[in-house]
């Protein structure tokens, strides 16, 4: 059964993407919406939480990240989906998980 | 409970989708307009489901998200219209917008049945939003492929 994990925290505000990560299971998806992109900046507080998370595929709304201007700053293997692939990963995963 | 269901791992695991199939899609917004990204990730979100061909089965407003649901409101007009938005999708695509009765009335949020229940000078509910109960939520999380939260 794969999960989408949805997170909207930045990792300077709470821990709300390392709960996430200690839950996730193989073949799972973690979408960074919101301020949830900062945790895929390279060289950030959750960058190497991030690069570390294996099995899991780890994803970034584009116009969150475009408007934080972010888009060239991202850390390697975040695969930047818009909003019709945020709908596209709620579909092709079992359930969708927010973590608020 | 659909037939199409499967338990597994304890819990009620709604049935694979194939890739191109349309989907039926719950939405809940629990954060109010302007102070939160929420309604604004929750608008597009639905837009560009309704662009993929899938049903948006309902979306329900709930606890601050109940704030969505006031024709009041009047942003800047080099603004979005966060309600307006709401209210000529849901025109358009014959949405079923629901904002909890319980959060809806601590809030201030009145259709013309709550106003006269409770005795008040106004209503304020926009076009395409209905007040109802949390029985509308459950509904939704039994008959939707997936439902989706947007908040805080």
């Amino acid at each position: 059964m794969a999960l989408l994990h949805t997170v909207n925290k930045s990792p300077y505000q709470c821990n709300t993407l390392e709960s996430c990560l200690e839950h996730v299971g193989e073949g799972d998806v973690v979408l960074l919406i919101e301020d949830g992109v900062y945790a895929a900046v390279k060289g950030g507080k959750a960058a190497e939480m991030i690069a570390r998370a294996q099995g899991v595929k780890i994803c970034a709304l584009s116009a969150d990240v475009k408007a934080r201007g972010l888009a060239d700053k991202l850390v390697d293997g975040v695969e930047v989906v818009d909003y019709g692939g945020f709908v596209d990963l709620v579909t092709e995963t079992d359930k969708t998980q927010a973590w608020l | 409970m659909p037939a199409n269901n499967k338990k597994r791992r304890g819990c009620i695991v709604k049935q694979q989708l194939a890739g191109d199939e349309p989907v039926k899609l719950g939405i809940v917004v629990l954060e109010g307009p302007y102070q939160h990204e929420a309604a604004d990730t929750a608008y597009n979100f639905a837009v560009a489901a309704l662009e993929k061909g899938h049903e948006i089965f309902r979306i329900f407003f709930y606890h601050d998200g109940v704030n969505n649901a006031t024709r009041l409101m009047v942003p800047p007009q080099d603004d979005r219209h966060i309600q307006q938005r709401w209210s000529e999708l849901a025109e358009k695509h014959n949405l079923d917008l629901v904002v909890c009765v319980a959060a809806a009335q601590r809030r201030g949020i009145m259709d013309e049945e709550e106003q006269k229940r409770h005795g008040k000078d106004a209503n304020n509910i926009a076009p395409g939003f209905r007040i109802s109960g949390l029985g509308q939520l459950i509904e939704a999380g039994i008959q939707c492929d997936r439902l989706v939260f947007f908040g805080d």
